[in-house]
């Protein structure tokens, strides 16, 4: 109760923030922007239980402790790449190589297997779902991410290259960073291959080499998105940025995601996990 | 005709199939994935009707010798893939290179279309302040590409500058062969009316771009 009542004040405050861009101009709005996000990102830091992601790390919990399904059981015994039921550290090392579905699985499509083989659920609606719609609240995956993510928090991220399908999962999503095509002949390298580059006022992040910017911006998903007033996933950020690459829509939990996500854990290997981080 | 002269010369820089975008992947494997993750693009897009949604995974061979050369074929190549850019490029019927600079600002300013959540016959914009600084009333501009303001003025206002920039806006791969800027009037994203309305934007006396 106590902490919904912290929430609710510091959105206000936040609120009260944001409301300042849209009186300056936009260059004033860009600082403001910046500062607001960090005077936000402070605040926080004063008070862990300020960020509005923790609602979702809270209700991702209580999905993965609850017994659901025809096999009635929780997912406490999903393997997440440290054995059964081992959660500190987990999300630190995917996407990796899981020998029982004989395929590199990123957070999100891990989840979805443990629900599948598990708890006997069939997760077609939950994929189709899984991108939760504004007052909806947040979706299954959004939450179950949110809290396994979390359980990384602090740790530095450890990309897995050892086996040979996470090495040609690498490759793959390396020839897709690259990989121009459309009407409009995007890459994601057309935006993410140079530093100190922004589309509008939108700052971007240099990926194309293990850089800070690199660390910094694949630690932190899942990530609590404020213009979009929930959390969004790492399968959301590379769904999105392929629809405005004006690519058609590109599968949930697909290989060529997958592998996106790999090449991308190489480039922020050693990234401090902070999630769910605080985005735009 | 002109399409025979394009292919042949994309025949010519030796494009095949088999050409791999990284180390360590064949091109077989990488066209397993992705029709594996985009499974049924012309279904799956509500908007996309357009039979033309499958065909974007796709790549056109200058696509393909961009990805492969991450931008930077050999001089050989770049030169073979601007004479065909050049190639593809149509001019407008009355010979005119400038438009409405002010219809050129709304293209300039619009960041819709062709994506799949865009409604197929609404107008596309050429979202130019995505990358470029244009008119430097907006401050919300991008810097992939590189400052346009005051574009004409330091392009001295000339017939043969109208005519360059309006090529380039058509199919700016005509000047930097592996340019990171669309083709916009080649893979028919603006027409030549909206094309001439952008040029006329930039190069203008009367376009705020140049005051």
């Amino acid at each position: 109760m106590m902490k919904r009542r912290l929430i609710g004040a510091i959105a206000v405050g936040c609120a009260a923030v944001f409301a300042t861009f849209t009186a300056a101009g936009p260059v004033l709005a860009q600082e403001d922007a910046s500062k607001g996000i960090e005077e936000y990102r402070k605040m926080m830091a004063e008070d862990p239980f300020a960020n509005p992601g923790l609602l979702f790390v809270d209700s991702g919990e209580a999905l993965w402790t609850e017994k659901r399904g025809p096999k009635n059981v929780s997912l406490e015994g999903c393997d997440l790449g440290k054995g059964p039921g081992v959660l500190d550290g987990a999300f630190a090392e995917l996407p990796r190589y899981f020998k029982d579905a004989d395929k590199v699985m990123d957070v999100e499509s891990r989840i979805l297997w443990c629900m599948e083989k598990l708890q006997g659920i069939d997760t077609k609606p939950i994929i189709k779902g899984a991108f939760s719609k504004r007052g909806e609240g947040g979706s299954e995956m959004e939450f179950l991410a949110s809290f396994v993510g979390s359980k990384s928090n602090g740790m530095p991220m450890k990309s897995q290259l050892s086996h040979p399908k996470e090495k040609e999962a690498y490759a793959i999503g390396e020839a897709l960073f690259y990989m121009r095509a459309g009407p409009h002949d995007f890459s994601c390298q057309t935006c993410h291959g140079t530093k100190g580059t922004r589309i509008r006022l939108q700052e971007l992040p240099d990926l194309a080499e293990p850089t800070e910017d690199a660390r910094k911006t694949v630690a932190t998903w899942p990530a609590y998105r404020v213009s979009q007033e929930r959390v969004r996933t790492m399968q959301h950020r590379m769904a999105d940025c392929y629809r405005q690459m004006r690519m058609p829509k590109v599968g949930y939990g697909s290989d060529a995601v997958t592998a996106l996500i790999t090449f991308l854990a190489k480039q922020a290997d050693g990234g401090e996990i902070q999630v769910p981080a605080l985005k735009r | 005709m002109k399409k025979i002269i394009i292919a042949s010369a994309l025949v010519a820089l030796g494009v095949s199939s088999s050409l791999a975008l990284a180390e360590g992947v064949s091109d077989k494997v990488l066209q397993k994935v992705i029709s594996s993750s985009w499974k049924n693009p012309n279904k799956d897009n509500p908007e996309g009707a357009k039979p033309d949604w499958a065909s974007r995974l796709n790549q056109g061979d200058l696509q393909k010798i961009c990805s492969k050369t991450r931008n930077q074929p050999d001089k050989k190549t770049a030169a073979k893939l601007e004479k065909a850019a050049k190639a593809s490029i149509k001019y407008p019927e009355d010979g005119k290179f400038l438009g409405d600079w002010k219809n050129g600002e709304k293209i300039a300013q619009n960041g819709k279309g062709l994506r799949y959540n865009d409604k197929v016959d609404g107008p596309a914009g050429g979202n130019c302040y995505a990358c470029h600084q244009i008119d430097k009333a907006e401050l919300a501009y991008g810097t992939i590409g590189p400052s346009l303001a005051e574009y004409g003025k330091l392009h001295e206002f000339t017939e043969a500058a109208n005519k360059a920039t309006y090529e380039k806006i058509y199919n700016s791969h005509v000047a930097i062969s592996c340019s990171n800027m669309p083709r916009f009037g080649t893979m028919g994203i603006l027409s030549i009316e909206q094309i001439k309305d952008v040029t006329a934007l930039l190069m203008s006396k009367d376009s705020p771009v140049n005051k």
